[in-house]
């Protein structure tokens, strides 16, 4: 096989092709438009488990090990541009069971945030109409439907939406945070009322481990800027680039939205509302403010659950493409160039849990396949490093200070493990079990379809010690 | 080393295939809701008096908490409701083995498959 840098991409000798049309700032709108939505609801369920200064701790914390994902990832997906992300550099350096556990780590961690999105947006809307009776039902499904048709039509036109939807809820926030006279506090914000001593950490430091599980909310999703490598015009240029001003984007964002909200609510509030930045435009009086952040808040809902779309179908098709599933799956629109039986294939699992599962329950599934995905990425870069030391391969983007990212993010994936566990501990034992199942299920049966030396499909040298 | 021929899967495999990977997620995901072990241990710790002061509030908390639509008798069961953190030993030994089990499997089996990868795409050449 071969990987080219032209508009096509020959696969297995097959002519399968996505199309390379984009741009960093499509790789920008991908990451920052399937993230940004968890500062407009998530981030704040931080503080009901450890209280508003716990949520600033782990937007902190937890930012240090997006920053290490991103510097991992940039280097790692640079060098590795292929479809599905770390799912090709896991089959590159790690193993075919590990490829195949970590696509599905991708599709449920950005399905499960799709059907967040969708519940979000539907909820959001019900709660602005006020009418009695309306549920959210047909909000999700036209959501889900009209995404899914978006994602079939073309990757190019999905990015495009999501580039100005992404920048409209962005700049919303920017506009909020500058309406409240950041730099003045007892007109419109309060934080020194708000929290106090006494409230800032209700349940001690057990309260901040327990906020990592909702504090990866705040940038859970960022690394699927990965997914768009094999239709990045040049990978090594927009993967980090877009990657890293992504990243950037967010922990200013992110920053900034904890600071209003936790000078505008009690934390008690804060901390169970699905709304927080619409919540702090209707406290401040203004209803521009209030329909602006309304607006935006299903903006980002819809920006993400788009690029969740996008990156999860493009994992699935991955895990066709190598036979790791049928490989009727990586079939490519003729016409349109998406991977459109993989989003088709993806349509009705997003539906199903949305109808299931609650906002709070669709959050956490896709929390713990992150967690589970970076702990991976930990691991992942330092066998990299190992088997194709520097110089030894043209990287296209190196990252500063190995090992010490990958050593920050497994402490912090293991923190973070402990914190799902003070939650949802029988839920992450369910889930490890099923990977564990699947996988035995993928090494003693499927893999045998699979065709050994066509995995590795990179020009690179023979890995050391092998 | 002789290049590994895989044998073409059925149709009917390959239906098969896509079942047992549909089924186990729905079983992974929606199990645990269904058995209702989703979710952390929180309860309401109820208070006699429903003031502002009894449940914690000072008067800028209070002005808000009005200006959101509640009264302390509304917001008392959201202020009241609080996460009892328990550390279940033997719940997270199990967690951490099952874990550290899974991720050690995965790398072992990864490796094993990683050899017949290069071996093959290597000596080929």
């Amino acid at each position: 096989m071969t990987v080219a840098l032209d508009n096509t991409t020959t696969i297995h000798g097959d002519r399968v092709s996505l199309l390379r049309v984009l741009g960093p700032a499509h790789v920008w709108a991908l990451g920052v438009g399937i993230v940004l939505v968890g500062e407009f609801t998530g981030w704040n369920f931080a503080a009901d488990k450890g209280g508003a200064l716990a949520a600033l701790i782990v937007c902190w914390l937890v930012g240090l090990l997006y920053t290490s994902v991103a510097m991992i990832d940039s280097e790692v997906t640079s060098t590795v541009a292929a479809a599905g992300g770390q799912y090709a550099q896991a089959k590159h350096i790690v193993g075919p069971l590990m490829a195949f556990n970590v696509a599905l780590f991708l599709v449920f961690a950005y399905t499960m945030l799709e059907v967040s999105d969708a519940i979000l947006l539907g909820d959001t809307i019900v709660a602005k109409a006020g009418v009695e009776g309306l549920t959210h039902n047909s909000f999700i499904a036209a959501t889900i439907v009209v995404l899914a048709w978006l994602n079939y039509r073309g990757v190019l036109m999905t990015l495009n939406v999501n580039f100005v939807i992404t920048a409209i809820a962005y700049i919303s926030i920017v506009i909020l945070f500058f309406s409240v006279s950041p730099w003045t506090q007892g007109a419109v914000l309060k934080l020194n009322e708000l929290v106090t001593p006494s409230n800032a950490l209700p349940y001690g430091w057990i309260g901040v481990i327990a906020a990592f599980q909702f504090g990866i909310w705040y940038y859970l999703g960022i690394e699927g800027t990965t997914q768009a490598a094999e239709e990045v015009r040049s990978p090594a240029r927009s993967l980090p680039y877009g990657t890293m001003a992504g990243m950037i984007t967010l922990l200013i964002a992110a920053a900034m939205t904890w600071y209003v909200c936790a000078s505008m609510m009690p934390w008690e509030y804060l901390g169970i509302t699905y709304y927080p930045l619409w919540d702090a435009g209707k406290l401040t009086g203004s209803p521009l403010l209030e329909n602006l952040l309304f607006i935006a808040t299903l903006l980002a809902a819809l920006a993400s659950a788009n690029g969740c779309i996008n990156d999860a179908a493009r994992a699935w098709f991955s895990l066709g493409r190598d036979r790791y599933l049928p490989s009727w799956f990586s079939a490519v629109h003729p016409r349109y160039r998406t991977p459109y039986r993989s989003i088709l294939f993806l349509l009705p699992i997003a539906l199903a849990f949305a109808f299931i599962a609650d906002l709070n329950q669709a959050i956490t599934f896709s929390i713990l396949s992150g967690v589970l995905q970076y702990t991976f990425m930990s691991i992942n870069i330092m066998m990299f490093r190992k088997k194709w030391p520097l110089g030894s391969i043209r990287r296209g983007y190196t990252h500063p200070f190995h090992p010490l990212p990958a050593i920050v993010l497994f402490c912090l994936c293991v923190v973070t493990f402990f914190a799902i566990f003070l939650g949802f501990g029988s839920q992450l034992i369910a889930m490890t079990i099923f990977y564990f199942l699947i996988s035995l299920w993928f090494h003693f049966y499927r893999y045998k379809f699979v065709r050994r030396g066509d995995q590795f499909t990179m020009p690179w040298p023979k890995p050391q010690g092998y | 080393m002789s290049r590994y021929k895989p044998p073409e899967q059925s149709k009917a495999g390959q239906i098969l295939d896509i079942a047992v990977v549909v089924v186990a997620i729905f079983v992974a995901l929606w199990l645990p809701l269904k058995l209702g072990l989703a979710g952390a241990a929180k309860s309401i710790d109820p208070l006699d008096a429903k003031t502002w002061d009894a449940l914690g509030q000072n008067a800028t908390m209070a002005s808000i908490w009005e200006k959101l639509g509640y009264t302390p008798e509304t917001a008392h069961d959201i202020i009241q409701n609080r996460f009892h953190y328990v550390i279940d030993w033997p719940t997270l030994i199990i967690m951490a083995a099952v874990l550290i089990g899974y991720f050690v499997f995965l790398f072992r089996a990864s490796d094993r498959e990683y050899r017949e990868v290069i071996n093959e795409k290597f000596d080929d050449k």
